[in-house]
C-alpha cells in the first residue's frame, strides 16, 4: 500500500552506488536533480532535462534510465548506479577503460551517459555485437559525433569479457 | 635585451586575415624534415585526461558548486519585437528566496557587444533578455521570472531571410535590413561569362543550424570584493576575460576566467554573452557567487546559430575549364552584427580567372548568429561544390577531373602569395581510390533494392588553420623530475591537452605521463581562443620552444651533478643518459634541492608572403529511395592535408565528428521559426534532429601527413573545422549522381528530395 507523501519536502533513502543515502527533497524532484544537488554526484549530466538526449543516464536495478524523467521518490528501495560508482579502488571498469583506449569521446559531456548505457547492455548481454552497442547508445546523443569510437569501445569491452 | 625583436605576423582567423604585433626572443626551432614519427609525435595516444572524462570527475562549469552560491534565471522576451514600456517586479521580489532583480530600469549602464545597455528598451527577438533574477535556488529563480510583469508595445517584425530582403518587410535596422558584408573581384566575370560555351545560373539555400553543444552556455561568477573569478564554459578564457573586464570596467588582473573542461562549443563560445555579465554583476552586487546557466531552450534562442543563407551562383565553362564564377549571398544574421561570409571558398579554392562575389548580411528579429565550425565555408562550399558538379554535368566532364584542372595552382589566387604547402591533388588521389571512383557512372548505379539508386559524389575543402602568435608556454621541472606545462589555451574536447603534452614530452625526452598540463586559466600568459582551427598550430610551437629550453638547462644542471659535460648527455624516457649510464630524473632533481628549472616559449610569427591553408576532399557513397526521398549515406571517405599529425587517434576523432555534424547539416538539422509568432518551434533536442549512433555511415579517415615546415616549427596545422566543410556537397553530388535530381537546399529532407525527383521525373 502506497502512502501519500508531500507536497513539501520528504525524507528519502536512496541506495546509490551501494550506499544508502538519506536526502530531504520535494517529491517532484527528479532523480537527476537529487543526484546532482543534495548528493553532490555531478558526474551525471543535465543536457535537455526532458528525456531527449540520454546524458543523464543512470542504472536502476541494472537497467538504464533517464534520471531527468525519473522521480527520486520512485527510485526508493532500488539499486541506483551512477558513473561515480563504476571504478573500484581506482581501477577503471572495463567499459571505462575501453572508452579511454578508443578515444570514445571528445568534449566528454555525454560520456557518463554513454558509459552507463554500454555497461547496462553488457550486463544483460555479455556477448553483445556491434549492432547491439549501436542500439544501446542510440538514446545517448553525442554532439561531437564520437559515435564510431563509442561503438568500437563497446564492442572491445564486450570482446574482453568473452 | 639581446635578441628581442618586434615583428608583424599575418594570421588567418575564420576566413579573414589579421596582422598582429609579435615580440620574439631568439630564433625559432626548425621543423622536422621528413615528419617521421618520433618518441611522441605521430603516435596514437589515448587522452591524458581520459580517466577524468570516464569517471565523471571532470569538472565542467555546470558542475561548479560554491559555498553560498545563488542561482540566476533570465526572463526572455516572448515576442519578436516590442518596446518595453514598463516592468513590475513587486511580486517577484516578494517571493521568499529572491535576492535581486535586474532589468533595464535599474541595471547600470553597461557597454556590451556594441550596445550601450544590457537590457534593450526595444527587444528584438524571442529570447531577448528582459530581466534577470538571483535567488537561493534555481526553482525559486524560475518561479520569480514568471512573476515579473512586462508591458510590451508590440512592433512589426520579420524573421524569415527572404521576407526580410523583400520590399514589404518592416525595417528592423533604421537603414534597412540588407547590409554589405564583403565584395571581391578578379578578372572580368561579365565578359568571360558572355564568351563561354556552357553556363549555369543556380540558386542554393541552407537552413539555420543550431550548435546544441551538450553543455549549454553558462557561467559561475564569484566576486571577493576586489577580484572576480568566473568559471565559464568557453572556447576562449582570455576572450571572456577581456569582454568582462571591459563591460564591468575592471583591470585585467581583477578578472580570472577558468575553464578546465567544457562540454562543446563549435564556435558559439568564443566569448561571453549577457548571462556572463549578469552573473558577474549580480555577484558584485550581492557579494555571493552567482550561477547563470542557460536551459536547452534558451541555448537555442539566444546563444548563436549558423545563419540561413540564400546563394546565387553563375558558372561558365569553356574549353574544358571553368572560366567564370559569380557568387552572391544573403545571410540571416538575426540580431548579429556580422555575417559569416559564404563566398570565401569561391574566392580562394580554385584557380579560376574571372571571379566576382558579393555577400550581404540581413537583419531579422531572430537570435544573433555566432561562429559555427567553419562559419560561411560550410554553407558556401555546399553551394559552390554543388554548382561545380552541375557545371561538370553540363560540360560533360567528370567532376573530379574538372576540379583537378583548377586545383594544381601553388598560389593563393586572392593574395598571389605561394602556399606554404598544398597537397590537394594527393587528397583527390587517395579519396578516389578509397571510394572506388573509377566505378562511378554518370547515370548512377542500381541500388540494393529496386526502388533505390546508388551514386558517388565528392567535394573539396579549403580553410585556414595556420594559427599564429601571440601564444606562450612555460615549462618547469618539479622535484620528482616531472614537467609542468602551463598555457593560456583551453581544451574544448579536441584533445589539445594531450597533443601539447606529447609535444612537451617529445622535446624534453620525458614519458607522456611525466608531463602535467595546466590550461584553461587566465592566470597563465596569453593563449588564443580555440576557434578558426588555430589552437595546436598556435600553442604547439611555443610549447616546443619552452620544452627545448628546459632540456638544455636540465642537461647543464645534470652535468654538474653527475660531473660530466652536458654535451655528452641526453634525456630519454625520463632519464639522463650518458655513455653506458642512465640516471632517472627523479634521482637527479632532489640533488638540486628546490632549485627549479624553467623554460618559456613564444610562438614566432608566420612567414611573410606565404599563404598557409589546409586542404581536403570528401567522397560519399549514397543510396536514395526514390519512393520516399530518403537518403542513406553508406560511406564517407575523408582525406585531409593539414600538415603533420601529432596524434593520429585524436585527429581521426576530429574528422569523424566533423563528418557526423556535417551530416546533420546536410540531412536533418533545420531551425524552424514561426513567421507569425517569431518563435523557434524546435528549440529542443526532440524536434531539432541531430545525428544519433544509428545515423552514422562507414567513415574512412586518411591524412596526407606531411609536415608544413614553412608554417611553424611543428609542421602542424589545424583540423577542427576542415572535416565539416565538404561533406554536405559530397552527399548532394552523390544524390544527383544516383538519381539525376539536384537538391539545392540543405538540409536535404525527404520532402526536398522528392521535390527534386519530381522535377526530373525520376520517381
Amino acid at each position: 500500500m502506497t502512502s501519500l507523501r508531500g507536497p513539501n519536502a520528504v525524507d528519502l533513502t536512496l541506495n546509490v552506488n551501494g550506499h544508502d543515502r538519506s536526502v530531504h527533497v520535494p517529491p517532484r524532484f527528479s532523480l537527476l536533480d537529487t543526484l546532482r544537488g543534495p548528493l553532490g554526484l555531478t558526474g551525471t549530466k543535465l543536457v535537455c532535462d526532458e528525456g531527449d538526449c540520454g546524458a543523464c543516464t543512470v542504472l536502476i536495478d541494472d537497467r538504464p534510465v533517464y534520471s531527468c524523467l525519473t522521480l527520486a521518490i520512485a527510485a526508493e528501495g532500488r539499486r541506483v548506479e551512477t558513473i561515480e560508482g563504476l571504478s573500484q579502488d581506482g581501477t577503471l571498469h572495463p567499459v571505462q577503460e575501453a572508452f579511454v583506449e578508443h578515444d570514445a569521446y571528445q568534449c566528454g559531456f555525454c560520456t557518463p551517459g554513454q558509459v552507463m548505457s554500454v555497461v547496462s547492455l553488457l550486463r544483460a548481454k555479455p556477448d553483445a555485437r556491434e549492432d547491439d552497442v549501436r542500439r544501446a547508445v542510440s538514446g545517448n546523443l553525442c554532439r561531437c559525433g564520437a559515435y564510431p569510437n563509442i561503438v568500437a569501445a563497446g564492442v572491445a569491452a564486450a570482446k574482453k569479457k568473452r | 635585451m639581446p635578441g628581442l625583436r618586434v615583428l608583424k605576423s599575418r594570421d588567418e582567423f575564420e576566413g579573414e586575415i589579421y596582422t598582429s604585433t609579435v615580440i620574439v626572443e631568439g630564433d625559432d626551432l626548425p621543423a622536422s624534415r621528413d615528419g617521421a614519427p618520433t618518441a611522441e609525435i605521430g603516435r596514437a595516444r589515448p587522452r591524458v585526461d581520459g580517466r577524468n572524462r570516464v569517471t565523471g570527475r571532470a569538472m565542467y562549469t555546470q558542475d561548479v558548486r560554491l559555498p553560498g552560491m545563488l542561482h540566476a534565471a533570465i526572463l526572455r522576451s516572448p515576442v519578436p519585437r516590442a518596446r518595453v514600456r514598463a516592468i513590475d517586479t513587486k511580486k517577484a521580489e516578494a517571493l521568499p528566496g529572491v535576492r535581486a532583480v535586474l532589468h533595464r530600469f535599474n541595471a547600470p549602464e553597461i557597454e556590451f557587444r556594441g550596445e550601450k545597455t544590457l537590457f534593450r528598451d526595444e527587444v528584438k527577438f524571442v529570447g531577448d533578455e528582459v530581466a534577470a533574477v538571483a535567488a537561493d535556488d534555481s526553482q525559486v529563480a524560475q518561479q520569480a521570472i514568471a512573476l515579473i510583469e512586462v508591458d510590451y508595445e508590440i512592433l512589426p517584425h520579420v524573421v524569415d531571410l527572404e521576407e526580410a530582403i523583400g520590399p514589404k518587410a518592416p525595417k528592423i535596422d533604421p537603414d534597412g535590413n540588407v547590409h554589405d558584408a564583403g565584395e571581391y573581384k578578379r578578372g572580368d566575370f561579365r565578359k568571360a561569362f558572355k564568351d563561354a560555351d556552357v553556363t549555369i545560373d543556380v540558386t542554393y539555400r541552407t537552413s539555420t543550424q543550431m550548435h546544441n553543444a551538450l553543455e549549454t552556455h553558462g557561467a559561475v561568477a564569484s566576486w571577493d570584493g576586489d577580484r572576480l573569478t568566473v568559471w565559464e564554459s568557453t572556447q576562449a578564457v582570455f576572450g571572456v576575460r577581456n569582454m568582462l573586464k571591459d563591460a564591468l570596467k575592471l583591470q585585467p588582473t581583477q578578472v580570472r576566467v577558468i575553464c578546465e573542461y567544457m562540454g562543446g562549443g563549435f564556435g558559439a563560445k568564443l566569448g561571453t554573452y549577457k548571462y556572463g555579465v549578469i552573473a558577474s554583476l549580480l555577484s558584485m552586487r550581492l557579494g555571493r557567487p552567482v550561477r547563470c546557466v542557460l536551459t536547452r531552450r534558451e541555448e537555442n534562442l539566444a546563444a548563436g546559430n549558423r545563419s540561413a543563407t540564400l546563394q546565387k551562383l553563375k558558372l561558365a565553362g569553356k574549353d574544358g575549364r571553368i572560366v567564370a564564377l559569380e557568387h552572391e549571398s544573403w545571410s540571416n544574421s538575426g540580431q548579429g552584427r556580422w555575417a559569416a561570409n559564404p563566398t570565401g571558398p569561391s574566392n580562394t579554392l580554385y584557380d579560376i580567372a574571372n571571379v566576382s562575389s558579393t555577400a550581404h548580411r540581413v537583419t531579422t528579429n531572430a537570435g544573433a548568429l555566432s561562429a559555427f565550425r567553419a562559419p560561411g565555408y560550410v554553407e558556401g562550399t555546399f553551394a559552390l561544390e554543388s554548382a561545380v558538379d552541375e557545371l561538370a554535368v553540363a560540360m560533360k566532364v567528370d567532376p573530379l577531373t574538372l576540379r583537378k584542372r583548377h586545383a594544381r595552382s601553388v598560389t593563393d589566387p586572392r593574395t598571389d602569395n605561394r602556399y606554404s604547402l598544398k597537397r590537394l591533388l594527393e587528397c583527390y588521389a587517395i579519396g578516389a581510390h578509397e571510394i572506388g571512383w573509377s566505378k562511378r557512372r554518370n547515370a548512377g548505379m542500381r541500388g540494393s533494392q529496386p526502388h533505390r539508386r546508388r551514386g558517388l559524389g565528392m567535394a573539396t575543402q579549403i580553410w585556414g588553420g595556420g594559427g599564429g602568435p601571440p601564444a606562450y608556454a612555460t615549462v618547469h621541472i618539479e622535484t620528482d623530475g616531472t614537467a609542468v606545462l602551463r598555457v593560456g589555451v583551453q581544451d574544448i574536447g579536441t584533445g589539445t591537452r594531450t597533443a601539447i603534452a606529447q609535444v612537451c614530452a617529445d622535446e624534453l625526452g620525458l614519458q607522456l605521463d611525466q608531463v602535467t598540463v595546466r590550461l584553461g586559466d587566465t592566470d597563465a600568459p596569453y593563449g588564443p581562443g580555440s576557434g578558426g582551427s588555430v589552437t595546436l598550430a598556435s600553442i604547439g610551437p611555443a610549447v616546443r620552444i619552452a620544452a627545448s629550453e628546459v632540456r638544455e638547462k636540465l642537461l647543464v644542471a645534470a652535468g654538474g651533478i653527475l660531473e660530466m659535460p652536458a654535451s655528452e648527455l641526453r634525456i630519454e624516457r625520463g632519464s639522463i643518459v650518458s655513455k653506458g649510464a642512465r640516471t632517472p630524473l627523479k634521482e637527479v632533481m632532489p640533488k638540486l634541492d628546490n632549485s627549479t628549472i624553467i623554460g618559456t616559449g613564444i610562438r614566432h610569427p608566420n612567414p611573410d608572403k606565404l599563404a598557409i591553408k589546409t586542404f581536403g576532399a570528401h567522397f560519399a557513397q549514397v543510396e536514395v529511395d526514390v519512393r520516399t526521398g530518403e537518403i542513406f549515406v553508406e560511406k564517407v571517405v575523408a582525406v585531409h592535408d593539414v600538415g603533420r599529425i601529432v596524434n593520429p587517434l585524436t585527429a581521426a576523432s576530429q574528422v569523424q565528428g566533423g563528418i557526423v555534424q556535417a551530416l546533420g547539416f546536410a540531412l536533418t538539422e533545420e531551425r524552424v521559426v514561426d513567421r507569425g509568432l517569431g518563435r523557434v518551434m524546435n528549440a529542443n533536442l526532440e524536434w531539432y534532429e541531430i545525428p544519433t549512433s544509428m545515423d552514422v555511415p562507414e567513415i574512412v579517415v586518411r591524412f596526407v601527413d606531411v609536415p608544413d615546415r614553412k608554417a611553424n616549427n611543428l609542421g602542424a596545422k589545424g583540423l577542427g573545422e576542415p572535416p565539416i566543410i565538404p561533406t554536405a556537397a559530397a552527399v548532394a553530388n552523390a544524390v544527383a549522381n544516383a538519381t539525376g535530381a539536384r537538391v539545392r537546399h540543405a538540409p536535404m529532407t525527404r520532402a526536398r528530395v522528392l521535390e527534386a525527383l519530381a522535377m526530373v521525373g525520376a520517381s
